[in-house]
C-alpha cells in the first residue's frame, strides 16, 4: 500500500510536469495547428537559464524565476518573428519541418554555452521530505503539482474569458474571418509562441530542481507527444489529464512491472489512442453541419 | 463616405479582377452591390477591407478614401478600427466558439473593458441569438449562423458595414427577416451599408442606390426605381421579360445586349 500510494504521488507530479509542458504544445497547435517539435527544447532552454541564475550568477530563485519568464517570452517572440513570420501562407508542414531544425539549433546553443555533462543543481525550491498516508515525497514534487494546478486554471480563465484568449481560439478556428474583425493573426502567434515558452520554462524549472540539469531533458519533449495525443491535440484540459494518466502509467508499470518497460508504454498507449480515438480524450471533432 | 476611385486589383501578379472600378457609399445610406457570379464583387469588398493580401491580391491603381483617408495600403486590423466592418460570403462563424464568444471576438478591437450592453443590442435584434448564447456556433442552423455573422459585426460598432451575400443558401422567409433587420440597424444605429448580392429583387427593394458589375467595373448604376425600369436590369438580374408577348428569336439572341456590357 505504502508503495501504491509513493508510486501514485511520483506519477502525479511527474505527470503534472509532463502536463506543462504539454500546456505550451497545445497552445501552438490550437493558435496556429501547427505541431511544434522544439518545445522539449524550449524546456531544457528553461532549465539551463534557471540553473544559470542561481547557480551560476547566484540570484536568489524569486528574481531568477522572474527572469528565466522574461527570457523565454523573448525566446518566444523571436522564434515567432524571425521563423514563423516569413512562413506565414506557406503549407503547414513546412513550419512544422521548421521546428524541428529549430529543436536542433536550441539544443546545440545550449550545448555550446553549458556543455555535455549534467550539471546537479542546488534546490530551490524547499524539497524536505513530507509525509502523507505513510508515503514520503518531497516538497518540490508537490509544489510541482500545485503550480501545474495553478497554470489550468489560469489558461482556462484566459482561454473562456478574456478577448485575447477568445481571439487566439478564433484565428484557430478561421485565420481570414479573425483577420477581418481586426484581430492580428501576427501578433496572436507572438503571444502563443511566447506563453508556450514561458510554460515550458516553468516545466523546465521544476524538473532541474528535482533532477538537475542536462541534455537528455529535451527528452521530455518526446514524452509531450503520447499526453498530448491521448488528451487531444487541441485540448487545455486533455493536456493536463493526459499528463497525469501518462505520469501515473510510468509510475505504476516501473514499480510494479519493471524499469525500462516504462519508456515505452506512454507510446504503446498512444498507439492504442489513436486506433479507438484519433482525437484524444478531449479533442475536437471535426464538426460537419448536414 | 467611402469612394472608390479607379481601382485596378491584380492577383498573384498576373489576373486582372478589377479594371478601373469607381464608386461611391455616401454616409447613411444602403447601397447595394449587384453582379453575377465573378463580376469582381467580392474582391470589391476585400480591397476595401485589406483581406487582398492573404490571397496574393493587391490594388496596382486607383485609390480607396474612407472619411477623407487613404485606406488601401492600410493593415486589415488598422481599417477595422477605422469603421469598417466586413461579413465575409459564406458565415464564416468560428465553428467551435460558442455564440457569446463569437461575439466577443467580433468586438476584439473595442476599446471598453465591458462589452455586455454591446452584446444585448445584439441580442435585441436577434433574439434567437440569446437563446443560443452558450452553444457552439457550429451546431447552429445556417440562418442563425448569418445572424451571427451580423451580430458579430455589430459588436464593433463599425461605421460602415460591409454585407457580402447574406441571403446565400438561406430559405426565402430568412432572407426576408435579416434584409428587414439590416435595414432596423441602417435606421437605428446609422450604419451605413453597402449590401453585396446576387438577388437583385430584394436588394432594389432596400437599397437607396444602387451598382450593377461586369467583369471587374460598373456598367450601370442608378437609384432602385430607375433600375427596376431599365430594360436589360429586367432581363438579367429580375428574370422579367414582358410576359404574354411572342419572342422571336431575335429577341432571344440576348448576348448581343449583354456583349454591348462586357465590352
Amino acid at each position: 500500500m505504502d508503495l501504491f500510494i509513493q508510486l501514485t504521488l511520483t506519477g502525479l507530479t511527474n505527470g503534472a510536469i509532463l502536463a506543462l509542458a504539454a500546456l505550451g504544445f497545445v497552445l501552438i497547435y490550437k493558435s496556429s495547428d501547427v505541431i511544434n517539435f522544439a518545445q522539449g527544447e524550449f524546456l531544457l532552454v528553461g532549465a539551463y537559464v534557471i540553473f544559470a541564475m542561481i547557480a551560476q550568477v547566484g540570484l536568489h530563485w524569486t528574481i531568477g524565476m522572474v527572469l528565466t519568464l522574461l527570457i523565454a517570452v523573448l525566446l518566444g517572440v523571436l522564434v515567432e518573428r524571425l521563423v514563423l513570420r516569413p512562413l506565414i501562407g506557406e503549407p503547414i508542414i513546412s513550419v512544422i519541418m521548421v521546428t524541428i531544425g529549430l529543436s536542433s539549433l536550441l539544443r546545440a546553443i545550449v550545448s555550446t554555452i553549458w556543455g555535455n555533462q549534467p550539471k546537479s543543481f542546488p534546490p530551490f525550491i524547499p524539497s524536505q521530505p513530507i509525509n502523507i498516508l505513510g508515503a514520503t515525497v518531497g516538497a518540490d514534487r508537490l509544489w510541482a503539482l500545485v503550480i501545474a494546478a495553478v497554470m489550468l486554471v489560469l489558461f482556462n480563465f484566459f482561454f473562456t474569458r478574456s478577448r485575447e484568449g477568445i481571439a487566439m481560439r478564433a484565428v484557430a478556428d478561421d485565420q481570414q474571418a479573425a483577420l477581418s474583425m481586426g484581430i492580428s493573426v501576427k501578433k496572436i502567434f507572438a503571444w502563443a509562441w511566447s506563453i508556450a515558452a514561458a510554460t515550458a520554462a516553468i516545466g523546465g524549472a521544476l524538473v532541474a530542481n528535482i533532477v538537475g540539469v542536462g541534455p537528455e531533458l529535451a527528452g521530455f519533449g518526446l514524452r509531450v507527444f503520447p499526453v498530448v495525443i491521448l488528451g487531444g491535440l487541441d485540448s487545455i484540459p486533455g493536456a493536463i489529464v493526459g499528463g497525469i494518466i501518462i505520469g501515473l502509467l510510468e509510475a505504476y508499470t516501473g514499480g510494479y512491472i519493471g524499469q525500462g518497460l516504462n519508456q515505452v508504454l506512454p507510446f504503446i498507449v498512444l498507439i492504442i489512442i489513436l486506433m479507438i480515438r484519433p482525437y484524444g480524450l478531449f479533442g475536437q471533432e471535426i464538426i460537419e453541419r448536414v | 463616405m467611402l469612394t472608390l476611385n479607379n481601382v485596378e486589383v491584380i492577383y498573384n501578379d498576373v489576373i486582372l479582377v478589377l479594371k478601373g472600378m469607381s464608386m461611391e457609399v455616401p454616409e447613411g445610406k444602403i447601397v447595394g452591390l449587384l453582379g453575377s457570379n465573378g463580376a469582381g464583387k467580392s474582391t470589391t469588398l476585400k480591397a476595401i477591407s485589406g483581406l487582398l493580401k492573404p490571397e496574393d491580391g493587391e490594388v496596382t491603381d486607383g485609390s480607396i478614401e474612407f472619411m477623407g483617408q487613404e485606406i488601401h495600403h492600410m493593415d486589415a486590423a488598422d481599417i477595422v478600427r477605422l469603421g469598417i466592418f466586413q461579413v465575409m460570403e459564406g458565415r464564416r462563424v468560428f465553428e467551435h466558439l460558442t455564440t457569446e464568444e463569437n461575439l466577443i471576438a467580433g468586438g476584439y478591437t473595442r476599446r471598453e473593458m465591458n462589452l455586455k450592453p454591446d452584446l444585448e443590442m445584439v441580442y435585441h435584434y436577434f433574439p434567437r441569438l440569446k437563446e443560443r448564447r452558450h452553444q457552439i456556433a457550429g451546431y447552429l442552423s445556417g440562418g442563425e449562423q448569418q445572424m451571427l455573422a451580423i451580430g458579430r459585426a455589430l459588436m464593433a460598432k463599425p461605421k460602415l458595414m460591409m454585407l457580402d451575400e447574406p441571403s446565400l443558401g438561406l430559405a426565402p422567409l430568412l432572407v426576408m427577416e435579416i434584409f428587414e433587420i439590416i435595414q432596423r440597424i441602417n435606421k437605428e444605429q446609422g450604419t451605413t451599408i453597402l449590401l453585396v448580392e446576387q438577388n437583385a429583387n430584394l436588394t432594389l427593394a432596400v437599397a437607396d442606390y444602387a451598382y450593377i458589375m461586369e467583369n471587374g467595373r460598373i456598367v450601370l448604376e442608378g437609384k432602385p426605381e430607375d433600375l427596376r425600369e431599365n430594360a436589360d436590369v429586367r432581363e438579367f438580374y429580375l428574370g422579367l421579360t414582358e410576359v404574354g408577348q411572342r419572342k422571336s428569336y431575335r429577341d432571344v439572341k440576348h448576348y448581343k445586349r449583354r456583349k454591348r456590357w462586357l465590352s
